[in-house]
């Protein structure tokens, strides 16, 4: 009698771990998506009801005014980042996943590139000031802060493109060699072109990284209540983050205003990088199934 | 070549720190890690030099409130976000309908997306407030007053502080745990957990026993990642801290500050600094900084290396 008990007494305990499992998992994924919907909602309540478009024509004033020479400076900033970091990162990728797939030379770089991602993204700023700004003389210039941006980005668009190359079948590069393509010619006809929506994927993801950072920028780029201009040294760039930043808890509610446009205009700029980059492996996916 | 460029960039990087550190480093001393004052002296009096370093007179840095809040903020943040990121992965992976686990999955992915001085300005302006009025209270009022646990009692303050900074902290690395988690999960071959579920084991018990055992170390990796994130991240904490120098702060709800924080906050006032003594402290908060998280990024490399070599491949049932 006394075993039955014991079992019946197991039994109702597992049961009651398997409810409160189930009940344990929902309430974290909930205490995560909650928050994530908290804070999304929260800028926007927060910036919509006196939202004017004008916000993205007009220029700053510091504590009022608009926000159009932080959005085309975000902007600027995005594109330098695309062509800097985006060839150093695309060819340390293909160097990564093609060339240096076990040699010593990889294996650094793959160190050094895991170092850097986790790098303080506000250490990187701080050298960017005392190396670029103040000991090369550039002072706040679109020049420091895209080096820097970069550097911080780098690592992101290298892995993606490694993992990217590495997904492509083997098969495509076997039928590439077994028809006579060289190497080189099949790297570019063949193995880039399958890996390329993982590419532009990563790359996506780098670029909203780099238009949402603050730290390294602060100090780099400077600010200015001017759009940018096309010289690389000696003129800063206005972006959208400083402006969250500083005008946040100043005492005028125009000051206030202007953070919350800024941080609304930010996370429509990351959702739409998100979207899309979402979009497109959707799509490649969809792809890859009809051609199997 | 063009892998060079990284390992060039970051041995730069590193050598620019220490060369800029040096003289602090001198000056300091090893007190630099004990000491809480933080003062940077007369910046516009008498100028006197020590081990040949000029530096304003009065000044006296100390680093520990820094390094003790940065670590801190750290541990809250991996405490919280460990739990949750693992849950939430489970959640997404195991037994939710595709309709239902697509959107809420991209719901965490935008959060990974975030701009941190969006999160900190969400932080200081609705969740500590919220958290100091609803929350908090809670806590300190209804805590038993003994050992360790007096840590959690006292004033509450408004809502900005250690405990904001660490919880929000944590929300924005449970992206990053939890999508590692995701997929590790998704790489669990099925037989094992069918076999598992056959014998009679509870949707919990195949957890315990089976999924989270086959990925553990991947998730540890990816834990000791979020760590390192947590401990450089700078704008939301910079928001949510309170920004308080010189003193580590007596209960989980103070206000503090960490190294990142530090460095964003007085690099302009350092700047006045004629000696650049000011300047060259705050390299070296920044060379204590980047070590901490070099060796956590170590570490992290170690057990997902150790990992790969130990996943059993085993063919999809």
């Amino acid at each position: 009698m006394a075993q039955v008990n014991q079992t019946y007494a197991s039994t109702r305990r597992r049961r009651a771990a398997a409810v409160s499992f189930r009940v344990g998992t929902l309430l974290a994924l909930a205490l995560v998506v909650g928050p994530a919907l908290w804070l999304v909602l929260g800028v926007v309540v927060r910036a919509v009801p006196h939202w004017r478009w004008n916000v993205l024509t007009t220029l700053s004033q510091g504590t009022s005014g608009g926000l159009a020479n932080a959005v085309v400076g975000t902007l600027v900033l995005m594109a330098g980042v695309a062509v800097i970091a985006g060839t150093i990162g695309v060819l340390t990728g293909i160097h990564l996943a093609e060339l240096a797939t076990s040699s010593r030379s990889g294996a650094l770089a793959r160190g050094a590139i895991d170092i850097l991602a986790g790098f303080p993204s506000i250490v990187l700023g701080y050298v960017g000031y005392i190396a670029l700004c103040v000991g090369l003389r550039w002072g706040f210039s679109l020049l420091a802060a895209l080096l820097i941006l970069s550097l911080m980005v780098v690592p992101y668009i290298a892995k993606s493109t490694e993992s990217a190359l590495r997904q492509v079948p083997t098969n495509y590069r076997e039928g590439a060699e077994a028809l006579g393509m060289s190497s080189g010619y099949a790297l570019r006809r063949v193995v880039l072109r399958s890996a390329l929506p993982g590419i532009v994927t990563g790359l996506l993801i780098a670029l909203s990284v780099a238009g949402g950072e603050t730290a390294p920028l602060l100090y780099t780029a400077g600010a200015t209540n001017n759009l940018p201009t096309f010289s690389l040294l000696h003129q800063p760039v206005a972006y959208l983050t400083y402006y969250v930043w500083t005008d946040y808890n100043q005492p005028s509610d125009a000051a206030h205003y202007v953070s919350y446009d800024a941080a609304l205009i930010l996370v429509v700029l990351v959702l739409a990088m998100l979207a899309i980059a979402r979009i497109i492996v959707a799509r490649t996916q969809r792809h890859s199934e009809t051609s199997r | 070549m063009a892998s060079w460029i990284p390992i060039g960039g970051l041995i730069v990087v590193l050598v620019i720190l220490v060369i800029k550190a040096w003289p602090a480093i001198i000056v300091n001393g090893v007190g630099f890690l004990k000491n809480s004052d933080w003062l940077p002296g007369n910046t516009y009096g008498a100028v006197v030099h020590t081990h040949g370093v000029a530096h304003p007179s009065g000044s006296n840095y100390g680093a520990w409130p820094l390094i003790a809040g940065t670590l801190e903020t750290s541990i809250i943040a991996v405490v919280i976000a460990l739990p949750l990121a693992v849950g939430a992965a489970f959640a997404l992976t195991e037994r939710m309908p595709a309709w239902l686990a697509r959107p809420l999955g991209f719901l965490v992915e935008i959060l990974a997306g975030l701009p941190s001085v969006v999160i900190g300005l969400w932080g200081v302006l609705e969740v500590g407030p919220f958290l100091a009025h609803h929350v908090y209270p809670l806590v300190a009022d209804h805590v038993p007053n003994v050992g360790p646990l007096r840590y959690l009692k006292g004033p509450v303050g408004y809502g900005e502080g250690l405990l904001t900074s660490g919880l929000i902290l944590g929300l924005m690395i449970v992206p990053i745990i939890a999508s590692t988690t995701r997929d590790l999960f998704l790489q669990v071959p099925a037989l094992p957990k069918e076999g598992a579920e056959a014998l009679g084991l509870t949707e919990a018990e195949v957890a315990r026993r089976v999924t989270i055992p086959w990925v553990r170390s991947g998730i540890i990796g990816a834990t000791v990642l979020g760590l390192g994130r947590a401990l450089g991240e700078t704008m939301a904490v910079a928001m949510i801290s309170g920004s308080v120098l010189g003193k580590v702060s007596p209960t989980i709800y103070g206000t503090m500050t960490t190294i990142a924080a530090t460095i964003v906050s007085q690099l302009d006032s350092a700047a006045t600094d004629g000696t650049g003594f000011a300047i060259a402290t705050l390299a070296e908060a920044g060379l204590i900084l980047a070590v901490i998280a070099l060796g956590v990024n170590l570490v992290a490399r170690t057990i997902v290396s150790r990992s790969g070599r130990l996943a059993a491949p085993v063919g999809r049932g």
